[in-house]
């Protein structure tokens, strides 16, 4: 008996031994850039498995106006800092242009104006942030594939990257916001360029003059202050290569959930 | 020990007496696979779930939630008269100071304490690639294990409880005997009881409402399911209830380690490696 009590205790000894060294050793591992290249597949298995089932492009739930969020929180920048934004920002967005380049055919300009005189769609739908939140708002604006349409993609087309006015990162290029989108998403019908939130203009701290609402996808593919819109075959060309400021800091450019 | 004496010593089926403990066959290579392949992916769901839950810890019902709405559940932080901070978690109408675990430890703003994160520094992006990574093999894994359980009949004939013993009496007799530690003998041994088995469908049933609010989570899976988001209420329900479920996992797993440092660690675990359960006949009662 006092073996077998003692065998136990041994066990449960060497057994928490044991798994603190695994605790401790799981936790390098669980930086160590060989491990995240291994757990990153899974995010090419989670867009595959997705886009299959999302193939027949399924609208995301649209609510109803008294789901809206009593506050809609706001993340990420509240104001960009960059002089040129703020100058505009202070002429009611009157200078601001809108540009859709690279893989085009025809590049386009467009003032505030003119983007609020398209064809717009308007959708209630819930914002989920990585962090876990989520805040149901209204949103209105012209559709990407619209816009797209207009300008003509050339054949090896494949992203959408949204350049913005914000400095998230600090000054500097490599502070920068930006995003991007691939074709299927572009040319979903609830991919829209909202100027109009909760039926008033989009407020700075929400991205004024206008954000991506990519709808389907987690809050920080919906780009603020988006200043140019640039078609292109990849990414590895813009900011450290991964299609997004928080891509380039870690997270998905698929996350899925 | 198995050499009782026989009151009568004249048959020859009595020349072989009843041995004091037999070892038989009880768990199937498939469940014997799929168990320690789930325990690998339930330790690095909790702890990387725990880092994701840190982003933003709290938790909602309904369809939104954000700093603005009443939480259900929050793991908070506020500074105390001398300026210190202070853990406060509330859970419901319940709200406790929980410095040091919830809230606030070392003092740093933090849901859970760092070493039952992971990664134990913050690290949103890395926690959610482990998240993602093991959900993948343990969901692969679950399914797995109940497509088989359904076919070859070990959900039938192991798990499913008896018409016996599901009556109430039956029950209560189970909960008193394992209150007072007694291990059945002889043929109830080879057999679960009827409190383990309502407690292992129960875990069944948690891991894949785990999976489920899992994906209710997901903006893409919310779109070609939406049906999701009805059963569970909305996102931030689905959130919530994932949240609950982890729980309820935690605490089977607290009581199934427990049981099986009392039932004999060797042979449980023993058992659950080679498939072969040795258990007392009960003939040298």
């Amino acid at each position: 008996m006092t073996d077998a009590l003692l065998s136990r205790r041994g066990l449960i000894v060497a057994g928490t031994a044991l798994g603190g060294l695994l605790l401790s050793g799981c936790d390098r591992l669980s930086q160590a850039p060989e491990a995240l290249k291994l757990i990153d597949t899974a995010e090419g298995v989670t867009l595959r498995s997705q886009r299959l089932i999302l193939s027949a492009q399924p609208l995301a739930k649209e609510f109803k106006t008294s789901d809206i969020s009593p506050t809609f929180k706001a993340n990420g920048s509240f104001t960009p800092t960059d002089p040129a934004y703020l100058a505009m920002h202070d002429k009611g967005f009157a200078d601001w242009r809108l540009t859709v380049s690279g893989l085009v055919q025809r590049p386009l300009s467009l003032s505030l104006d003119q983007l609020k005189a398209l064809p717009a769609r308007t959708q209630i739908t819930r914002h989920d942030c990585v962090e876990g939140w989520s805040a149901i708002g209204q949103w209105t604006g012209p559709q990407l594939g619209g816009l797209l349409h207009t300008a003509g993609l050339q054949p090896h087309a494949r992203y959408v990257v949204f350049h913005c006015a914000d400095n998230l990162g600090g000054p500097g290029d490599g502070g920068k916001y930006y995003e991007s989108i691939d074709l299927f998403d572009a040319f979903h019908p609830q991919t829209i360029l909202a100027h109009t939130m909760n039926n008033q203009p989009l407020a700075v701290p929400h991205g004024a003059p206008i954000r991506l609402r990519v709808e389907r996808q987690l809050g920080y593919k919906q780009a603020k202050y988006v200043m140019a819109i640039e078609v292109t075959d990849r990414l590895n060309h813009i900011g450290s290569g991964y299609g997004g400021f928080w891509e380039d800091r870690g997270y998905e450019w698929y996350a899925g959930i | 020990m198995s050499d009782a004496v026989l009151p009568i010593d004249d048959s020859a089926i009595s020349a072989t007496p009843t041995p004091a403990t037999e070892t038989v066959y009880r768990h199937t290579r498939v469940v014997r696979v799929t168990h320690w392949i789930n325990l690998i992916c339930i330790a690095f769901l909790l702890f990387s779930g725990l880092q994701i839950f840190n982003a933003h810890p709290m938790l909602y019902w309904g369809q939104y939630g954000a700093d603005a709405d009443p939480p259900f559940v929050s793991l908070g932080a506020v500074y105390a008269p001398d300026h210190s901070l202070r853990g406060v978690t509330k859970i419901g109408p319940i709200k406790f100071t929980s410095t040091g675990l919830f809230g606030v430890s070392h003092n740093e703003i933090r849901g859970y304490p760092s070493w039952l994160t992971l990664p134990a520094s913050r690290n949103l992006a890395a926690g959610r690639r482990w998240h993602f990574f093991m959900a993948w093999i343990f969901a692969l894994n679950g399914l797995v294990y109940l497509i088989s359980s359904a076919v070859n009949g070990h959900f039938r004939r192991d798990l499913v409880p008896t018409r016996a013993q599901i009556k109430p009496a039956h029950i209560w007799q189970n909960i008193i005997e394992h209150a007072q530690f007694k291990h059945p003998v002889g043929e109830e041994a080879r057999t679960y009881n009827v409190l383990q088995k309502l407690a292992y469908l129960g875990v069944i049933l948690l891991m894949v409402l785990m999976v489920l609010t899992g994906l209710t989570m997901s903006p893409g899976i919310d779109a070609f399911a939406p049906g999701l988001l009805w059963v569970f209420g909305g996102r931030q329900s689905a959130r919530t209830i994932h949240w609950i479920c982890a729980n309820l996992i935690v605490l089977f797993v607290l009581v199934h380690v427990i049981e099986v440092f009392i039932a004999g660690v060797v042979n449980e675990i023993g058992s659950m490696i080679t498939g072969r359960y040795t258990y007392p006949t009960g003939a040298d009662h």
